[in-house]
Order: structure tokens, then C-alpha cells, then sequence
């Protein structure tokens, strides 16, 4: 049997309900859920027979919100990559009771970003051109190879930090598990028995993982923003977009893992184990993110005014033009740079739920600053837009983009949920190693009366 | 000429009866076949019969509509309109060699804005030949003007096969490639659709099928090869070709034949010659004459495609408006104001 301290019985004890039965409050949202994802079918379906002419693209905006989806999900995905691979080589205890929140995120969301890509693509019926064909000199190859194995090296770091804790559901008598479930988490926990050998091998494979999964988190966002920092156009020919794309997604990243934090701490009420502490030191980190972010906008739309390029101009105009993309240019700067950054510096705003509600608008704002990236360069092409139909002058979102592009988020939001069904969010095993003082520690301290399950 | 099949050939293959297990090999094998005796006698209506590729591969029945054709030999021939096949006019050559090119040839072309009045002769030719709905344009004239100063001036505008291409680069599957003759093709066969190429070229030169082209059935029976560029196929992308087809058959594309005014030349850089039809000139004279230059050399994407200016002009760029639908006229508009 394996050694679990207070807390993790009591991580245990919360999440019980969770791994044992899905309750009728739940299969009303796991259908919800179902309900708009076919609705995206439908819509994916339209799209298929009747042709990409249902979207908003056209031959000026090729490409629109289902690109900026892409990138805004391989960008939240960085929440587990960098935020936990990066706490989890500085050795910082306090990431524990958050790595897997972390974790399902980057996952998750790795896996949701292309299916956005593939939605752009017209002929799905030869994607096996890609592997047939492959063409290394084009940066779409790059991001196959990359996502592909970025996805991989994010699932095995998940399954690294949750092997222990298979074990632990194995066989934990708390547990009322159905017999498919135990046998489930048998065959997961790979014969984990807590012996010296077995917690090295984890620790080095873990040490090991996150090592790699940062320069290939790099990588990932890196060569996706190539696929428009090596095309002639004016806001994405740039330089500096590869480190601005990797910012911009550990930024957002943190964005949502604080999110994620906040709801789950309100749901089943973890105040014991997600401390205001975390909201505070995640602040802290978003605040230096959304600094460093703010730096590169500044200095990138800098850079283009002061120029003043022809071509560029006529794309910085539309920034700085009330009628054109002024507002949501304003609400990306303001909700997405000077907002969170005055709510973690102000000690007054500087609590769970502020800064929650900051990383909201922040995300948001994210999401539109994506929008703004892939758009509005499209839409001023070097020769002027001669056309009699307006749909091809102006980009505008159909229901059909935003049916597919909620039932993406919805498919993310029954991921989760679904992955909360075999694994505790948070990490049994991993709240066993710290000091059981840090719970005492919590503003909320609870009083523990379970004994010591050993 | 275009690609139409009424005006095309046929050859009689009562011969070859055999091979109409599959409905498919039909046109794979017309492919091959149609080289070796391209020479053979032509009509000038499409059987139905012949035309359609759904049906049955010819020579399985006879339709009892007789037709009388000139055969190699110079002799009379009657036969039975079931054994006609359709064979496209000009040499479909295979998927390989149109990768390659013809060999020994840099093809170029030379636009002489001096001359254009926006005839759009060229548009409709071009979309004639490559069976376009009309708003669909490979071949574009859009109205230009540098700075507000500027003189507006009409600029017709192909793709420019650029030498650097930034769309080949990009393109993931090899689906647009460059030739040794100097041309940018699609093999829409093999293009995924993504139009990343799109995104990449910095002239909007390439256009996509956004929904199930509007096609005649002998159109879509038609043998597709990256040289006619014919038929368009939904979710890809497709866009001027520099008709290499024509080319083969040691013609002019129809964009340069249409226009009245001779503004397009077109040739070959090797053997320093382009002509519009009427006048053949040496390349590199009327570029050192008449201060022939590139559209945005900064790019350095080296198009094969040469701009004369528009100095001494043959019309008022006004003359262009004339005879406009209105919904025409409406898009030049904000040519000027909005830079």
C-alpha cells in the first residue's frame, strides 16, 4: 500500500465523487456540451457540402478566425509546458497542487489547436499529402513535425506526473471504483509498488521531460508564427514574431491556468490546496509576462509607425481608426497588457478572485489580439482590393466559423471534464511529498479529523 | 482557339473496344493514346455520346448516327458516332513533364501600360479558355495610382512567375512548383488546399475554389493537366498558367491574341524575343528602349513579367470607364483614396 499524507487522503476524499460515478448534474453538462459540439458538426458538415463559400474567407482573407483559434489554443496550451516544466526544473514546491490543472490544459489544448487548422483546409480527403508529399522547406511541414511532437512529449509529461498517483486509485480502499476502473488504473500505474528504483526512473524521466518540453514549447509557437513571419505581408513579415508568438502564448497560458484555478477552487471547494498564495506567485508571473508582452507590442507597432512603409501604413492606419479595428486594438492593449498588470501590482486587487476575472478579460483580449494578428493584414494586400463582391473585400464571421469555433471550446471543456473522471486535478501523490504543515499554513485551514491512511 | 470541346478533336479507336471494363481508364488511357495519333481527323460538334465521362467508354455501342471524317490518309471515312472519342486539341502531357518544363525555354512577357485602355478583352479571352465563371479572374486590370499626385493608369496584371517564388516555398505537398521554363504551375491534383500560397504571394495573383465550380459536363471530362489548369476542382487553388498548353502547340495565350491593343508580349528570354502577335521585338531592346522595370523589385521575388510605362499613352485612362457595367465602374472607385 502506498504512503498517503493528510492532504493527499484528503485531495482523495474531494475528488472521490468524481472518479466514482457521474452524477445527473453532470450528464446535463456533459450533453450540453454534446449539444453545441453537434451543432459544429452541422456546421462542419455545411461546410463540407456545400463548400468554404458558408465561412467568411474569401480569396483576399484567406484564412480567419478558425487560424486565430489555432494559435490561441496551441497558445494556452503553454500553461503546462512552460509554466509547470519551468517551475518543475527551479524545484518550486509550491506548483505541486497545480501541475495537473496545468498539464490537462496544455494537453487538451494541443490537441484542440490543429483540429482549427484542419478546418481551413480544403481538401481534407488529401491530408495524407502532407506525410506523401512533404516538403520541408515549407514552415507547414515544420508545424506538423512540431505540434506532432509536442503533443506526444505533453502527454507522456502528463502520464509522468500521474503514475503515482494510478497507483494510489489502484489501490485506495477510500475508493468505491467500478471493477473496469481498478483494472483501468492496474494497468496505468504499470506495476508502481513505490520501490526506489521506480521513483528514480519517474523522477529522472519527469527532470528529463521537462527539460525537453520547453524548447520544443519554443519551438512549437515559434515556427507558427513563421507561417507568417516568412510570408511579404506587412504585420506578420517581422522578426521578432517568434519570441512575441512564444510571450504571448506562455502569457495567455498562465491566463487560463489561472482561470481554470479559480473555478475549480470555487467548485469543489480546494481553498485547502489551492491557497491564495498561488493566485498571488501566478500574478506575479503574468504580471512580468504581460510587461515583457507589452514591451514587444509597443516596440513592434513602433518600429512599423515610425517607418512608415507605405504598405505597413495602411495596415497601422486600421489599428488607430475608430471605424476599422481601433476599439478592439484599444481592448487588447488596455484589457490585455495594463489590466492584469494594475490588478497583481495593486496589493488591494491582488486576490484570487480579481485576478481571475483580469486573466479573463486578459484572455479575451488575447483572443482578439490573434484576430488582429491573421485579419486585418490580410485584408490590405499590396495592390488594392478591386472587386464588385463585398464578402471579398471585407472579412465578416459566419455561424458557421463561431458554431465550430464554441464547439471547440465546448470540446475542451468536456476533455477536462472527462479527463476529471480518471484522475484527480489535484495530484494525490504530489501533495504527499510536501509537508503536511502547509496546510495549516492555509488562510482557510481546515481541520483534518481523518487519520493518517497507512 | 480555346480548349472548348466543341472545337476539338476526335480520334476513332474502334480498335480498342476491349478497354471499357472501367469507366475511369477510359480517360487514362485516352492520355497516352492521344499523343501517338493526335493528327487524326476533327469535327466540329461534340457527340454527346463522346463527350460525356460518366457513360460508357465509346465503341461499346453504336448510336447509329453516322458522321463523315477525313482520315490520315486523306480518304472519307463514315462511322458510327459510338466510336468517336473525345481528345482535347493540344498535347496533355503527363503529370512528370509538366513538372519539367519545355525544355530550352524562359518564357517571359512584357505589358506595355502605354497601350492599355481596359478593353478587358484579355479577362474575358483568359476566362473563356480556362472555362471561369465571370467573376472569377486569373488575369486581372485594376486600377492604379502611386501617390495622390500620380497619374491613374489601367495595369493588367498576370501572374507574374516569379523567379523567387515566395508561393512555392511555402506550398507543404509540392503542389505549385517552378519549372526550367520559368513557369509557376498548380497540379490541383496534388494541392491540399491550404492556401498558405495565397497568403505568401504578395500580388493576390492566385484565387481558390471556394465551393464546387459551376462546370458543363464536358468540361468536367475534360483531362486535367498543371498545363491546361482546366477543370477547376473544389478546395484548391488555381490561378494563370502562361498557357504552356498553347505554347506546345506554338501559339500565343489567348490573353496576348485578345487583346486589341498589343499590350501583352510574349516570348522567350533565351532566344531574346517577344511579340504580341503583330510586332516581334527583341526583349532586351524595348526594355533598355522604353525603361521597361518590374512590379515592387523591392520584394525580390524576380517576376518574369516586365511593365513598360505608361508614357505617350494611346488613350485617356477615362477611355477605361467607357462601356463599364456599373458594378465594374463601382470597384475602381476607391482606387486613390484609400492608398
Amino acid at each position: 500500500m502506498l504512503k498517503i499524507s493528510h492532504a493527499g487522503h484528503e485531495v482523495l476524499k474531494t475528488f472521490a465523487p468524481l472518479l466514482e460515478r457521474t452524477r445527473t448534474r453532470e450528464w446535463i453538462w456533459i450533453f450540453f456540451l454534446l449539444g453545441v459540439i453537434a451543432w459544429g458538426l452541422y456546421a462542419l458538415y455545411l461546410q463540407i457540402t456545400v463548400g468554404h463559400t458558408v465561412t467568411g474567407m474569401r480569396d483576399n482573407v484567406v484564412w480567419g478566425i478558425y487560424i486565430a483559434n489555432f494559435i490561441f489554443f496551441i497558445g494556452i496550451s503553454y500553461a503546462g509546458a512552460v509554466i509547470s516544466g519551468f517551475l518543475h526544473l527551479l524545484k518550486v514546491e509550491w506548483r505541486k497542487p497545480i501541475i495537473r490543472i496545468a498539464e490537462l490544459i496544455t494537453v487538451i489544448a494541443t490537441f484542440i489547436g490543429p483540429l482549427f487548422i484542419l478546418l481551413c483546409v480544403g481538401r481534407l480527403d488529401r491530408l495524407h499529402h502532407l506525410v506523401l508529399y512533404a516538403r520541408l522547406q515549407s514552415p507547414i511541414t515544420w508545424d506538423v513535425l512540431a505540434i506532432s511532437t509536442y503533443l506526444v512529449g505533453g502527454l507522456i509529461f502528463l502520464y509522468l506526473a500521474t503514475i503515482k498517483d494510478f497507483a494510489i486509485y489502484r489501490d485506495s480502499t477510500l475508493l468505491k471504483l467500478s471493477k473496469w476502473k481498478r483494472k483501468l488504473f492496474a494497468i496505468l500505474a504499470l506495476n508502481y509498488r513505490d520501490t526506489p528504483g521506480q521513483n528514480r526512473r519517474i523522477e529522472v524521466s519527469a527532470n528529463l521531460m521537462a527539460i525537453i518540453i520547453i524548447p520544443l514549447a519554443i519551438i512549437v509557437h515559434s515556427v507558427l508564427s513563421w507561417i507568417f513571419g516568412m510570408t511579404l505581408r506587412p504585420g506578420w513579415h517581422s522578426t521578432i514574431f517568434g519570441p512575441y508568438f512564444v510571450l504571448a502564448a506562455i502569457y495567455s497560458g498562465t491566463g487560463v491556468l489561472l482561470i481554470c484555478m479559480w473555478i475549480f477552487r470555487k467548485m469543489y471547494k480546494l481553498e485547502a490546496f489551492i491557497l491564495d498564495k498561488h493566485f498571488s506567485y501566478l500574478g506575479y508571473i503574468m504580471l512580468v509576462l504581460a510587461a515583457g508582452y507589452g514591451y514587444f507590442t509597443f516596440s513592434e507597432y513602433l518600429t512599423d509607425w515610425y517607418g512608415s512603409e507605405k504598405w505597413i501604413s495602411q495596415l497601422i492606419r486600421k489599428f488607430f481608426d475608430w471605424d476599422q479595428y481601433g476599439a478592439l486594438f484599444l481592448f487588447t492593449n488596455v484589457g490585455g497588457i495594463l489590466l492584469p498588470i494594475i490588478v497583481v501590482a495593486v496589493p488591494k486587487l491582488r486576490k484570487p478572485g480579481y485576478i481571475a476575472i483580469a486573466s479573463g478579460i486578459m484572455v479575451l483580449a488575447m483572443w482578439v489580439k490573434r484576430y488582429l494578428i491573421v485579419v486585418p493584414t490580410l485584408e490590405t494586400p499590396l495592390l488594392p482590393i478591386e472587386d464588385i463582391r463585398p464578402e471579398y473585400l471585407k472579412y465578416s464571421i459566419t455561424w458557421v466559423e463561431w458554431a465550430l469555433t464554441f464547439s471547440g471550446i465546448a470540446l475542451f471543456l468536456l476533455l477536462f471534464t472527462i479527463a476529471a473522471k480518471f484522475m484527480t486535478l489535484i495530484p494525490v501523490s504530489e501533495v504527499t511529498d510536501e509537508e503536511d504543515e502547509k496546510i495549516n499554513q492555509s488562510q482557510h485551514g481546515t481541520e483534518f479529523k481523518v487519520p493518517a491512511h497507512e | 482557339m480555346d480548349k472548348h470541346p466543341t472545337q476539338n478533336q476526335f480520334i476513332i479507336m474502334e480498335e480498342h473496344n476491349n478497354n471499357n471494363k472501367e469507366l475511369n481508364q477510359r480517360r487514362d488511357f485516352l492520355k497516352t493514346t492521344a499523343i501517338g495519333i493526335a493528327a487524326t481527323a476533327a469535327v466540329a460538334t461534340c457527340g454527346s455520346a463522346a463527350c460525356s465521362c460518366k457513360k460508357p467508354a465509346a465503341g461499346t455501342g453504336e448510336t447509329g448516327e453516322k458522321i463523315v471524317l477525313l482520315s490520315p490518309d486523306g480518304e472519307l471515312v463514315q462511322v458510327d458516332t459510338g466510336h468517336l472519342k473525345y481528345v482535347p486539341k493540344n498535347v496533355v502531357v503527363s503529370k512528370e513533364e509538366a513538372r519539367v518544363g519545355i525544355p530550352g525555354r524562359k518564357f517571359v512577357m512584357v505589358i506595355d501600360l502605354a497601350r492599355c485602355k481596359n478593353a478587358r478583352k484579355c479577362v474575358t479571352a483568359c476566362q473563356k479558355m480556362h472555362h471561369l465563371p465571370e467573376e472569377k479572374e486569373w488575369l486581372q486590370v485594376r486600377l492604379m495610382q502611386d501617390s495622390e499626385d500620380a497619374a491613374p493608369y489601367w495595369f493588367p496584371k498576370t501572374c507574374f512567375h516569379c523567379d523567387n517564388p515566395p508561393c512555392v516555398k511555402v506550398c507543404p505537398v509540392d503542389a505549385t512548383f517552378k519549372r526550367q521554363d520559368g513557369l509557376v504551375l498548380i497540379d490541383s491534383d496534388r494541392c491540399i488546399g491550404c492556401k498558405f500560397c495565397m497568403a505568401a504571394c504578395p500580388y493576390s495573383t492566385r484565387v481558390f475554389n471556394w465551393s464546387e465550380p459551376a462546370l458543363s459536363e464536358e468540361v468536367m471530362c475534360l483531362p486535367y493537366s498543371p498545363e491546361t489548369s482546366v477543370p477547376s476542382k473544389v478546395g484548391t487553388v488555381e490561378k494563370c498558367d502562361f498557357c504552356p498548353d498553347m505554347a506546345r502547340a506554338g501559339e500565343l495565350p489567348d490573353c496576348v491574341k485578345a487583346c486589341p491593343n498589343g499590350v501583352f508580349y510574349f516570348g522567350d528570354q533565351n532566344e531574346d524575343v517577344v511579340t504580341n502577335g503583330d510586332e516581334t521585338v527583341k526583349f532586351s531592346d524595348i526594355i533598355r528602349d522604353r525603361g521597361g522595370y518590374r512590379f515592387a523589385e523591392e520584394l525580390g521575388t524576380e517576376p518574369r513579367v516586365w511593365y513598360l510605362p505608361p508614357r505617350d499613352r494611346l488613350f485617356p485612362v477615362e477611355r477605361g470607364f467607357e462601356d463599364l457595367p456599373q458594378e465594374v465602374k463601382d470597384r475602381y472607385l476607391k482606387v486613390g483614396k484609400e492608398g
